[in-house]
């Protein structure tokens, strides 16, 4: 049987992931929006042309035409914000529920993600139609190009349909290194004491080209933007060292930083939480320890 | 204005996640409750709006009687009443949830008070459905936009801002309208003492909604791997930073 894929252009490697995820379930075809590259590893692909900029609406009433014409077994989208939202408007309008961000899937169970990751469920969906997102990274995605059979439609858009539409574009350019994208992130949380505090941070950040990151009680107390927040509610930062400095390890600051290769703790409490989520730990007071390894790794870089 | 916010009262977890016996749900017997920052964010947006427009807020929750706790303290930063669904003790899946919010809403309605905007936070803390404000927005017939870092009100339009990769989508949606955000979108206030005294004077009413069957049925809560790791310890103090350097090295990144 069919399994409906939403693919989206922006998201290339969890729709991948999302195809799959599908793949356990039946024949994968994709849903796609006109001017996003159909070379997929599946069967068939329907193109929505006609669009636009980007509608909620729009694209659940596109999808819902495709899956009235293939009448799929489910329907899959990646765990992305337009994935989980599409597929929560086909479900208002089908009157079905909608499992987002789910890890497996075995017949009507599925497992699904809470907590942002540090918790999971398994759940029974009870539905002809089953609605699922696949979480970010849950399965390896489908490689390949492919050259699926292509099946162009313009969808009848209704008005209500394009209330809700990108109506502007601002760019932002946004200065030093993404957190989300860095090799090293060093956080602070409380045990950094000030926004102040976090100068030495930002120093050793600058020797090994790294990011600086923050808890939630940081934000909270203004000492750094909400951008720089790492946990469920902020960025899922993913780099090869994560150094949490002064954070005691709530589950939803792990959550942030879990996809990270290796985590390094610097705490004066040997008893911290986060010593049960990272791989490394130097017990003591960061505002000696952070300057202490700024020297030693420009001692260690002059010849 | 009239503006609605919905919030969930969650349980804050601190360094693990311990279930219960019976796998259902979290331990909480040692544990405080919160709501989501993402709903937190969302009083605060709709305060800030009534505070600059006129108008009132009122809270929200489908939960157990506790939640009037959670209630109170959005009553402190600045909401005007609560009102408290009364869940009888079970978990209410997204559809249900929806559905109990839109009959409630209604109610006000045919009271002769309808809502301007309705905020939801972006994805509740716990189930992350993220599908409760689209579903009430459906079911009123009215436009929701999802995932705001930014919202201006302005002559019955709403401009809303998403953050994407290298800057800001914006949408205009006519009111009433249905959003929902995520923190960040502000910074939320420390209610003050006074604030916390008024707070005690407000209103909170209760309701007893009939749930219906659960369609994503909760069978049992798992604690993922990775919990309960042992971190190699590579020094105390100052003193440990060579070894730091070494792990740095190893891992290809100084
Ligand atoms: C739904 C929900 C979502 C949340 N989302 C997030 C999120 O996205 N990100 C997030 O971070 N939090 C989030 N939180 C908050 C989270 O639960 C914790 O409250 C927060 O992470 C704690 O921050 P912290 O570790 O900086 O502070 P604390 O828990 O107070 O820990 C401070 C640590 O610093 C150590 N310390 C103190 N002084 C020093 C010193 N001089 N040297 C070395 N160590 C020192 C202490 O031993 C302690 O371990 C969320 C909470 C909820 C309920
Ligand atoms: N039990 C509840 N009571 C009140 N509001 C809720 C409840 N559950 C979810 N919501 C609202 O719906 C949003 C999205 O929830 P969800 O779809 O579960 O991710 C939450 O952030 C709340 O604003």
């Amino acid at each position: 049987m069919a399994v409906l894929v939403l693919v989206e252009q922006e998201a290339d490697d969890l729709s991948r992931q999302a195809i799959a995820f599908a793949g356990t379930l039946g024949e994968p075809e994709a849903f796609l929006v006109g001017g996003a590259d159909v070379a997929l590893p599946v069967q068939r692909a329907h193109v929505a042309e006609g669009l636009g900029a980007y509608a909620p609406g729009a694209w659940a009433t596109a999808l819902s035409e495709v899956i009235d014409r293939v009448q799929p077994s489910a329907v899959v989208a990646a765990g992305t914000e337009r994935g989980n939202e599409v597929l929560a408007h086909v479900a208002a309008r089908r009157g079905l529920p909608f499992a987002a961000n789910c890890i497996a899937v075995d017949g009507d169970t599925v497992t699904r993600v809470r907590w942002g990751g540090s918790l999971l469920e398994e759940a029974r969906i009870h539905s002809p139609l089953p609605l699922l997102s696949v979480a970010p990274h849950a399965v390896p995605a489908a490689e390949g190009a492919g050259s699926p059979e292509v099946e162009t439609f313009t969808p009848a858009l209704g008005d209500a349909d394009l209330l809700v539409q990108v109506a502007e574009h601002v760019d932002e350019v946004s200065a030093g290194v993404s957190l989300a994208e860095a090799k090293v992130v060093i956080s602070g949380g409380r045990g950094v004491g000030s926004a102040d505090g976090f100068g030495i941070l930002e120093e050793l950040a600058a020797l090994l080209d790294a990011a600086v990151g923050c808890s939630r009680v940081v934000t909270s107390a203004g000492w750094r933007p909400h951008t720089d927040q790492v946990g469920q509610t902020g960025t899922k930062v993913s780099p090869d060292l994560y150094i949490a400095c002064g954070i005691s390890g709530a589950t939803q600051h792990i959550a942030g930083c879990k996809g990270a290769k290796k985590i390094l703790a610097i705490n004066s409490d040997a008893e911290a939480p986060i010593l049960a989520s990272a791989d490394y730990a130097v017990i003591g007071d960061l505002t000696e320890i952070v300057p202490a390894i700024t020297a030693e790794l420009r001692k260690a870089r002059t010849p | 204005m009239r503006i609605l916010v919905c919030v969930k009262r969650v349980p804050l977890t601190g360094g693990k996640m311990v279930l219960t016996a019976d796998e259902q749900a979290i331990e909480t017997r040692h544990l405080g409750f919160t709501i989501s920052p993402h709903e937190e964010c969302g009083v605060e947006e709709a305060v800030r709006l009534v505070e600059q427009h006129g108008g009132e807020v009122t809270v929200l929750t489908l939960g157990p009687p506790e939640a009037e706790e959670q209630v109170r303290e959005t009553l402190a930063i600045g909401a005007d009443r609560g009102i408290v669904l009364a869940d009888g003790g079970e978990e209410w899946d997204a559809q249900a949830t929806a559905a109990a919010i839109v009959a409630t809403i209604e109610a006000e309605q045919a009271a002769g008070g309808d809502f301007d905007l309705i905020v939801f936070g972006n994805e509740s803390a716990d189930s992350g459905n993220y599908q409760v404000g689209i579903r009430v927005a459906h079911a009123l017939g009215r436009p929701v936009v999802t995932g705001l870092k930014g919202l201006a009100v302005d002559g019955g339009q709403a401009s809303c801002e998403q953050e994407v990769g290298g800057g800001r989508d914006v949408f205009r949606v006519p009111l009433p309208a249905v959003v929902t955000v995520l923190e960040g979108i502000n910074l939320p206030r420390y209610p003050s003492v006074p604030a916390k005294l008024r707070a005690r004077q407000k209103p909170i009413e209760t309701r007893t909604p009939e749930r219906p069957e659960p369609r994503l049925e909760k069978l049992r809560l798992v604690v993922p791997p990775g919990q309960g790791k042992q971190a190699e310890i590579l020094g105390q103090g100052p003193e440990a930073a060579p070894a730091v350097v070494d792990v740095m090295r190893e891992l290809g990144v100084a």
